[in-house]
């Protein structure tokens, strides 16, 4: 059990959390904000990664399940009070009216839910292929939004819901960050990995292995649902207020920019690239408001950031398609293996 | 409800489902050629409304002019869109063309942002649709009189082009074999580009009806009325013309009727299409005049 | 004892008949051929077997079990395993992990106690290893298992591809062209490799070859199929002193 690979990977994690001790003692609230909102990218671009890298089923429904979990969770952790402030327009159903749950088992149930629910869509549709999957599951995103806009009842509908417990904080998001990467290195590493990447490297070798196609990709929907409900969770006790037009196709957007840019099928890849476009949403977003080049001022022009990011996502696919890591890993022995390239350069 | 209500709901059902079907003829085309959804078509089909804007607005152009500058200027954006965002990736993966598309979309969808802004903008409407004609106590706007006729004559041409010219004939050999055009001398290319191209210019033409019937001009206009008219496409069965004709009407009349009938459901009009679609795809995956393609072994 | 019959299977596409009430009949333990014109038949055979497609009439026993129609994977499981005309291996992943996966339908561990590595799971998967590092050394691929399956040499893949289809633990191996594109010299290694994993793995092998060398030498019985039609069946001698074979083959003189 304590080989040396396990210590350090043991020692990895300690090292990180000391950092993001620190981080959490230092930085200012605003930073922390964006550190959050890392954290919480990994975990989305790391879910929709082991959908669309490993199992190759391209889907685009990702920020619908984001919705379920956002909104089953805030809805278990609302206090009854703030519930009552916000169905004003018409009451809420009675029996979510008076619960109130801690933050973690809400984040465990959005979770559970968003898996029902992604489980329960996906069922059918998994034999579509390719762009028709795609096409499918932007549907169901889509469905998903419209049916929180009108099931006033339930959801507030278009209101959306405001004032939810802040609890998304350092502690709760980088620990879930850490198992969700501990998670998805072990299930690759499985069977059951190895599996989901024998369907996308070719479906119909992979049913003539004996591997039950629909059970998998099934089982792969079903995962990635339960994690993007989990960030939907973190993402709505983050920002305080959700509404459907948070979880647009542009949610769905931003995390495919996140797994294509970190190369699609690679763990530490879209670690690296949720952690980038993170900061970079944030940093660039003086692009939006008025520029002042000291001898003239351009106006404010919003949507200069987003393209940007259209454009760096088309320049990734057109001319770098393996994204910063292809589909490989920063694993320890990749590690040693540049040390040695570098350290023959040098001689 | 009573006859005259439903007649008005048909014309405006009729309306909408010709201007649906003009854009899943684009859909249809370039998919039938590379096999690939054109996020962007639905963008492409938006800028036309603006260019009709600015050449109207801007550039007091008469507003014949500035329907043939729009159709020629949004065509070769489409043939720009490929050059640049498809043709590189002749040879890649079907995932990462569907990811270029979605990028494409994207950037024209925000590029327009910037460049028109997101406060709304007035179409400008021609005093000749501003006519509205009272049967009864209906009145229907001549718009909706226009919006089928245009469409048909438009479908007409290209039913010609396709069927009946030698760029037709290679446009349909490209979409049948590939590969084996390539290697009969056909530039494939340049067939791909002039679909694109048809595809854009239809979409224009749909552009500028849209404007008329809905003038209220922001940027990402093209996004929904372009997924239903892939949907469209689909359900008449992507690849072939006269299915996504078929398909947009169905789609069209479908989505008034459902709401003239059951106005309780208002709200989930967006939804009713996907709904469809997978349905569609479920049951009849190769849409309603779609042939049965599977892979071989 | 026959482990795979056929009985009068038909398979139609639209108004187009594949295949035309055929009767096969594998022994256990045999090596049968399959032969025949391109567009014969032969892999629309191996996709109704394996369940890809559904024949249109007629049944296909398997060990005493009707398969006709079950589903794919289902059939694997049931124990028969088959290689590509056109080479399908996992081609980014590892020569072990082709391998490995191949064992996948026989774990009997759930995805949470995977993920886990449950000493349960990590015993099963420690089996799962040794066995596949044996297949190899068998199959003489050990020296690759850690390359992409894509960067070996085509006859390799093939042998991989064989490999796979054994990990599988089949009683019944289809073999779909297993010496296309391979020179005399790889062929008959090819026959004799055919020989032993069936002495082997105690299977039974149906395949479709082009290479009348690699059919009449490692095949006990041979079937041969004109138009989806069976147009004669019996040893190799048999076959090839047949007239209808020959002018299927080489056509008639008018």
């Amino acid at each position: 059990m304590l080989n040396k690979n396990n210590l350090i990977k043991i020692g990895l994690i300690m090292v990180t959390g000391i950092v993001l001790a620190i981080l959490n003692a230092t930085l200012g609230r605003y930073q922390l904000r964006i550190l959050n909102l890392a954290g919480i990218y990994i975990v989305l671009g790391l879910s929709l990664n082991l959908i669309n890298g490993f199992t190759g089923l391209f889907s685009l429904g990702h920020a619908g399940f984001m919705a379920v979990g956002a909104y089953a969770s805030a809805l278990l952790t609302m206090s009854p009070a703030q519930k009552s402030v916000n169905f004003f327009v018409k009451p809420i159903v009675p029996f979510l009216a008076n619960i109130e749950i801690g933050f973690l088992p809400a984040i465990i149930i959005g979770g559970v839910v968003a898996a029902i629910v992604g489980a329960v869509l996906a069922a059918p549709i998994l034999r579509l292929k390719d762009d028709y999957l795609a096409i499918a599951t932007l549907g169901f995103g889509e469905i998903i939004r419209v049916v929180f806009t009108n099931t006033q009842s339930l959801t507030n509908g278009a209101l959306g819901l405001k004032g939810l417990p802040s609890y998304t904080n350092t502690g709760y998001t980088w620990t879930i960050v850490i198992i969700t990467i501990a998670f998805m290195f072990s299930l690759r590493r499985s069977s059951y990995g190895k599996a989901f990447m024998a369907i996308r490297e070719d479906e119909i070798a992979a049913e003539s292995m004996g591997i039950d196609l629909f059970k998998h990709k099934l089982l792969a929907f079903t995962i990635g649902s339960f994690f993007a409900g989990v960030g939907g969770a973190l993402l709505a006790h983050l920002m305080g207020t959700i509404d459907p037009l948070m979880f647009r196709f542009l949610m769905t957007f931003n995390i495919l920019l996140i797994v294509v840019l970190g190369g699609i099928g690679s763990i530490s890849g879209t670690i690296i690239s949720a952690i980038i476009v993170t900061i970079s949403m944030e940093w660039l977003r003086f692009l939006d408001g008025p520029i002042d080049l000291g001898f003239a001022v351009i106006h404010s022009v919003p949507g200069m950031r987003m393209v940007l990011f259209s454009l760096l996502l088309m320049i990734v696919i057109l001319y770098y398609q393996h994204g910063l890591m292809g589909q490989d890993e920063i694993t320890l022995e990749f590690v040693k293996e540049k040390l040695k390239r570098f350290k023959k350069k040098e001689a | 409800m009573s006859y005259e209500i439903f007649l008005q709901h048909l014309s405006n059902g009729i309306a909408l489902g010709s201007l649906y079907a003009l854009i899943a003829i684009g859909y249809t085309m370039v998919y039938g050629i590379l096999r690939l959804i054109n996020f962007a078509h639905g963008d492409i089909f938006m800028v036309a409304t603006y260019v009709m804007f600015y050449g109207v607005t801007m550039f007091f152009m008469p507003w014949g002019v500035a329907v043939v500058v729009a159709i020629l200027l949004t065509g070769a954006l489409g043939i720009t869109v490929e050059r640049l965002a498809y043709r590189p990736l002749r040879n890649s993966p079907r995932i990462s063309v569907m990811i270029s598309a979605i990028g494409a979309s994207y950037l024209i969808e925000n590029l327009s942002i910037v460049i028109f802004g997101g406060r709304p903008k007035a179409f400008p409407i021609p005093e000749f649709f501003n006519h509205v004609s009272h049967i009864g106590s209906i009145s229907i706007p001549r718009a909706n009189f226009f919006i089928p006729v245009i469409t048909f004559v438009a479908l007409v041409i290209l039913l010609y082009i396709v069927n009946k010219t030698k760029t037709g004939m290679a446009m349909r050999a490209v979409s049948k074999d590939y590969e084996a055009a390539r290697l009969m001398g056909i530039n494939v290319d340049n067939i791909i580009s002039i679909t694109f191209g048809i595809g854009s210019m239809l979409a224009a033409v749909g552009g500028i009806m849209w404007g008329i019937k809905y003038p209220n001009l922001i940027p990402l206009l093209g996004l929904m009325p372009g997924l239903k008219a892939f949907i469209a496409a689909v359900i008449g069965g992507i690849g072939n013309i006269k299915g996504a004709v078929l398909g947009g009407f169905l789609l069209g009349m479908s989505e008034i009727m459902i709401i003239a009938f059951l106005p309780s459901l208002t709200g989930y009009r967006d939804a009713f299409a996907f709904i469809l679609l997978i349905a569609i795809l479920l049951f009849k995956p190769d849409g309603l005049l779609g042939k049965n393609v599977t892979e071989k072994v | 004892m026959s482990i795979l019959r056929t009985d009068s299977i038909t398979m139609k596409f639209g108004g187009l008949t594949a295949v035309s009430e055929l009767s096969l009949n594998i022994p256990t333990n045999g090596i049968v051929g399959l032969i025949g014109p391109n567009g014969a038949g032969k892999t629309t055979i191996f996709n109704m077997i394996t369940g890809v497609y559904t024949p249109t009439t007629g049944n296909i026993i398997f060990d005493k079990i009707d398969i006709t129609g079950m589903k794919s994977h289902l059939i694997t499981k049931n124990g028969i395993a088959r290689t590509f005309q056109n080479i399908r291996l996992f081609k980014d992943l590892t020569v072990l992990d082709n391998v490995m996966i191949a064992n996948h339908l026989r774990l009997k561990s759930n995805i949470i106690s995977s993920v886990l590595r449950t000493p349960d799971y990590r015993k099963k998967e420690g089996h799962i290893l040794k066995k596949s590092i044996l297949l190899l050394e068998q199959t003489g691929l050990i020296e690759y298992k850690d390359d992409k399956a894509s960067s070996l040499p085509y006859g390799k893949q093939r042998k991989l591809e064989i490999a796979r289809a054994l990990a599988t633990e089949p009683k019944l191996l289809l073999l779909d062209e297993p010496a296309a594109g391979m020179n005399p010299q790889e062929s008959i290694e090819l026959m004799e490799f055919v020989k032993e994993i069936r002495d082997a793995f105690d299977l039974s092998v149906l395949m479709i070859e082009h290479h009348m060398q690699v059919i009449m030498g490692v095949c006990e019985k041979i079937y041969v199929l004109d138009y989806g039609v069976n147009i004669a069946e019996g040893n190799p001698e048999e076959i090839q002193n047949n007239p209808k074979v020959i002018e299927a083959y080489l056509g008639v003189d008018e």
